[in-house]
């Protein structure tokens, strides 16, 4: 009885989250979006998907035995990891660079800052990034949808960068995920599907993702188009990876501001850069490079959105 | 002579210039591209380090203590001269390769650090073991990391090809890669100190 009492400081309220449990639910709200990816892509998206998360897991499991940690593959993080890490693929990369990207998101994105919690970028951009920077041949070839059998196409934001028309794409197209692309970045539909799980659950907040995209909108709308004000907003927030980005890797718990306020400043830096990156950058996409820099900022942003103390200057 | 050889010694291991006193980042990350250039950089700053070395010792009780900065700049930079000068007239190659990175050994940390915290205040012969071994630390140092983002960035080393099939991650051969290769290197270099105390 006595060693069931518990002397602790306030907050004094409980309850049953954990952080197996949401790690389990986002890789829940993230299926959608897959089964959508290997619908559109074939079973080449599946296999990326699979190596990628059986890679993941295996480097954590690997790497914590090395460092004769305890291993903590159950609570979900590193299959997360790795299912976003393949999401941020396209379909028809060799099966060695899910592989090598997943080592490199746990061994360089996570374990060395000292495992979860510690890490100051999201892992499966870290891996994302390595991968673009690495072998970009592989990372920038898309196939077109419903082929099957590995005919290129580009991405619709890669054809506005390279100046061509864009022949034949819609909204619906770019809502449903008919267009090239990354597995799990092209089906809107299933991502925000997820997303509404997320939000009922209160697992996200609106902050982020809401300031994110409504900033990537308005700043693609000003300065995308022609003229002043004449930008393609909705053609930029339906493609890319602005949606999967914005609801699943901006939110991450670790990377991201843990004030409202802070939320808010860094879903307005992710969105500015996004769309800064879209227009004057040299990549056609710039949503996970924009999350990353926000991600080195959160220490920032943190330290000057700081609650203040009730009954404190 | 075994204290001598102790002078030599302690710069290749136990108190490397790159790994250990973490000096000479600069040249280090810049040029580690390719193994020649790693070799190339190391014997010219080994050279450098060398000669400052002895010269420093030698003038060390006639130069005034208030102007000595200004006085080691003055040595460090002729032997830099003589360096490129030698460079440019037997390795045209190398010296384009290298770049801005052989004058830049004026100002290179390990050069100048060596001739303040050690060559001014040791004898000759300390100074000239001393200015040899880190020197030598200095070049192994680049050729692990030079040939590390070499095989990683291009799949070559020294320029030939080791494995067709091998298809290069062509981040190692930006500056990115050597930032990474020198921090895992650090942080592997550490864990071995910590785990021998």
């Amino acid at each position: 009885m006595s060693d069931k009492f518990i002397v602790s400081p306030s907050p004094h309220i409980h309850n049953r989250e954990s952080t197996a449990k949401i790690m389990w639910t986002v890789v829940l709200s993230l299926l959608p979006a897959g089964i959508a990816g290997i619908v559109i892509f074939g079973q080449s998206a599946l296999a990326v998907i699979l190596t990628c998360v059986i890679a993941a897991v295996a480097a954590e499991w690997f790497l914590q035995l090395l460092t004769k940690r305890k291993v903590t593959v159950s609570d979900g993080s590193a299959l997360l990891t790795g299912l976003l890490l393949a999401y941020n693929m396209p379909a028809n990369v060799p099966l060695w660079l899910p592989v090598v990207g997943a080592f490199f998101s746990i061994a360089i994105g996570k374990q060395v800052f000292g495992g979860l919690g510690q890490n100051i970028f999201n892992p499966a951009l870290v891996g994302r990034a390595f991968l673009m920077a690495s072998w970009p041949k592989y990372m920038t070839t898309f196939t077109k949808p419903f082929s099957y059998d590995a005919v290129t196409s580009a991405t619709p934001l890669a054809a506005i960068k390279e100046g061509r028309l864009l022949e034949h794409i819609s909204y619906l197209d770019l809502f449903s995920g008919n267009r090239g692309g990354c597995i799990g970045e092209v089906c809107i539909a299933a991502l925000l599907l997820g997303a509404l799980i997320l939000f009922w659950k209160k697992y996200i907040s609106w902050h982020i993702p809401v300031t994110y995209i409504v900033t990537t909108g308005i700043f693609t709308y000003a300065f995308a188009g022609k003229a002043l004000f004449s930008g393609d907003w909705l053609l930029h927030v339906l493609s890319g990876g602005l949606i999967l980005g914005a609801f699943f890797m901006a939110t991450d718990y670790v990377t991201s501001p843990l004030t409202r306020k802070g939320q808010v400043i860094f879903g307005l830096g992710c969105g500015l850069l996004t769309a800064v990156i879209r227009i004057w950058g040299g990549y056609p996409e710039g949503a996970s490079y924009a999350i990353l820099m926000m991600n080195a900022a959160t220490p920032i942003i943190d330290r000057y959105t700081k609650n203040k103390i009730y009954g404190t200057k | 002579m075994k204290k001598l050889i102790n002078e030599f010694a302690k710069g290749i291991i136990r108190e490397n210039p790159t790994f250990v006193l973490v000096l000479g980042l600069c040249p280090t990350l810049a040029v580690s591209v390719a193994v020649s250039n790693g070799i190339g950089m190391g014997v010219a700053a080994t050279f450098v380090l060398l000669g400052s070395n002895v010269i420093i010792s030698l003038i060390k009780n006639i130069v005034p203590a208030r102007i000595r900065i200004p006085c080691f700049i003055v040595v460090i930079a002729t032997f830099v001269t003589i360096t490129e000068l030698f460079m440019k007239a037997y390795s045209p190659a190398l010296n384009r390769a290298l770049g801005i990175y052989v004058p830049l050994i004026v100002v290179n940390c390990i050069v100048l650090g060596r001739a303040e915290a050690y060559a001014q205040k040791q004898s000759v012969l300390n100074s000239f073991f001393d200015g040899l071994g880190m020197g030598l630390g200095f070049t192994l140092a680049l050729i692990l990391i030079s040939g590390i983002r070499e095989f990683l960035g291009t799949g070559k080393l020294m320029g030939f090809v080791l494995f067709k099939s091998f298809e290069p991650a062509f981040i190692f051969a930006m500056p990115s890669g050597a930032l990474l290769v020198i921090g895992l290197l650090l942080g592997f270099f550490n864990m071995v100190k910590n785990r021998k105390t």
